[in-house]
């Protein structure tokens, strides 16, 4: 089990970029999260579950981030917190069968004014 | 001036408005808008993973079409601009990224960034001038409390965008400046609308959008201004207990520009 849980980890810094070790928990990237009241874990303990080793959790439950990049662009250490739940998304959704979004779900969520551009990027978050 | 120009695949369908008024008011601005021929969707959504290949193969594309043309690259939808100007950026500076994808479409020449990717504001901005917009305006908003509606995606992350100051810009307030309105500050302008969220949780979105439109009502916006047809939509949606209108900022531009009615009926010939 420990070596899986290594083996996310190790994925996730790989797909994401991020070096979690340069932050020094500031709390900023949360303080500025239009959706941290949303979140079971929020933009700060992205960064330290994942550099705990504890990607699990953060597997089950990471749809609410709006890839807004706040977080990003107000880390003073660059360490861009909204990539690490990106790239967990896709350790999830890269999984067969485990798509968040289902193309037959789409027709029941339509309405006359919705723009393409909510279903086109709802799929490149949510779907592989 | 002639650009390239990548319309995006809302702009020909909910957000005809944002297109048509953009064209028009190029013509007027001695601006020719080339579409790029053969265009494929941006996706929406720039992909941050490193090891995301095939989702920025059709923004390469299309910088590789303005450049055959010799052309910069004109965008408009916020999604696009910050979409195809990211993978640019990966294009120019991520050496794996550019090496994958020249690998797969195994052009002639090697694409590696050499495409300028201007938003429509900043073309206004540098190519036109605020200045010269300003006296081709013809009806100008004058008294007009207006609210420019930045979101997300025009400013960040800034570093690649560099459009404007991610914290305070100002190139949407002097756009709104230069066509005779009086731009209104408010501190919600570049937070998120929650995007594309409203697919599965409507609530979240609602709250976000609320705190966007209360946040310009209480700094007296008459109405909201905005680049990006999402954010237009999620606005819009959440508007019941506000009711400020939310409008592309080309259709002020057209109005300035005194264009607007034929805009209208084109769009009624359509």
């Amino acid at each position: 089990m420990q070596t899986l849980k290594k083996k996310l980890t190790e994925q996730v810094l790989r797909t994401s970029g991020v070096n979690v070790r340069k932050c020094m928990r500031c709390g900023k990237c949360s303080g500025s999260c239009p959706s941290y009241d949303e979140m079971d874990y929020h933009p700060h303990q992205f960064v330290y579950m994942v550099e705990r080793g504890d990607v699990d959790a953060l597997m089950k439950s990471n749809y609410r981030c709006l890839s807004c990049m706040a977080c990003v662009e107000r880390c003073p250490r660059g360490v861009a917190p909204a990539k690490l739940i990106e790239a967990i998304r896709l350790m999830v959704v890269r999984q067969q069968g485990q798509n968040h979004l289902k193309a037959d779900q789409i027709p029941a969520l339509l309405d006359k004014d919705l723009p393409q551009q909510a279903i086109v990027s709802a799929f490149r978050k949510y779907s592989k | 001036m002639i650009f390239s120009y990548y319309p995006g695949c809302t702009l020909k369908t909910k957000a005809k408005d944002l297109d048509r008024y953009a064209r028009m008011s190029a013509q007027v601005l001695g601006i020719t808008l080339e579409e790029l021929p053969a265009w494929q969707c941006c996706g929406a959504v720039y992909p941050m993973a490193k090891d995301e290949i095939v989702t920025k193969l059709s923004s390469v594309r299309a910088l590789m079409s303005a450049k055959e043309q010799g052309n910069d690259l004109i965008t408009l939808c916020s999604a696009c601009h910050n979409v195809i100007k990211q993978v640019n950026n990966d294009m120019q500076n991520d050496r794996d990224i550019a090496g994958k994808i020249n690998n797969y479409l195994n052009p002639d020449v090697e694409y590696h960034g050499e495409t300028n990717v201007i938003h429509y504001l900043e073309m206004l901005r540098d190519k036109v001038g605020f200045d010269v917009l300003a006296q081709k305006v013809v009806h100008p908003l004058t008294g007009r409390k207006i609210a420019a509606y930045y979101g997300c995606m025009l400013l960040r992350p800034a570093s690649v965008m560099q459009m404007d100051n991610p914290e305070n810009p100002v190139i949407m307030e002097n756009f709104i400046r230069a066509i005779g309105g009086d731009p209104v500050i408010y501190p919600y302008r570049n937070e998120c609308c929650g995007g594309y969220v409203t697919l599965e949780d409507n609530a979240l979105v609602g709250k976000n959008s609320v705190k966007v439109l209360a946040s310009a009502l209480e700094n007296g916006a008459e109405m909201i201004v905005t680049a990006c047809p999402l954010c237009l939509y999620n606005l819009g949606k959440n508007n019941a207990q506000h009711k400020v209108p939310v409008i592309y900022f080309t259709e002020l531009l057209a109005e300035a520009l005194g264009i607007k009615d034929r805009g209208e009926e084109e769009n009624a010939d359509a």
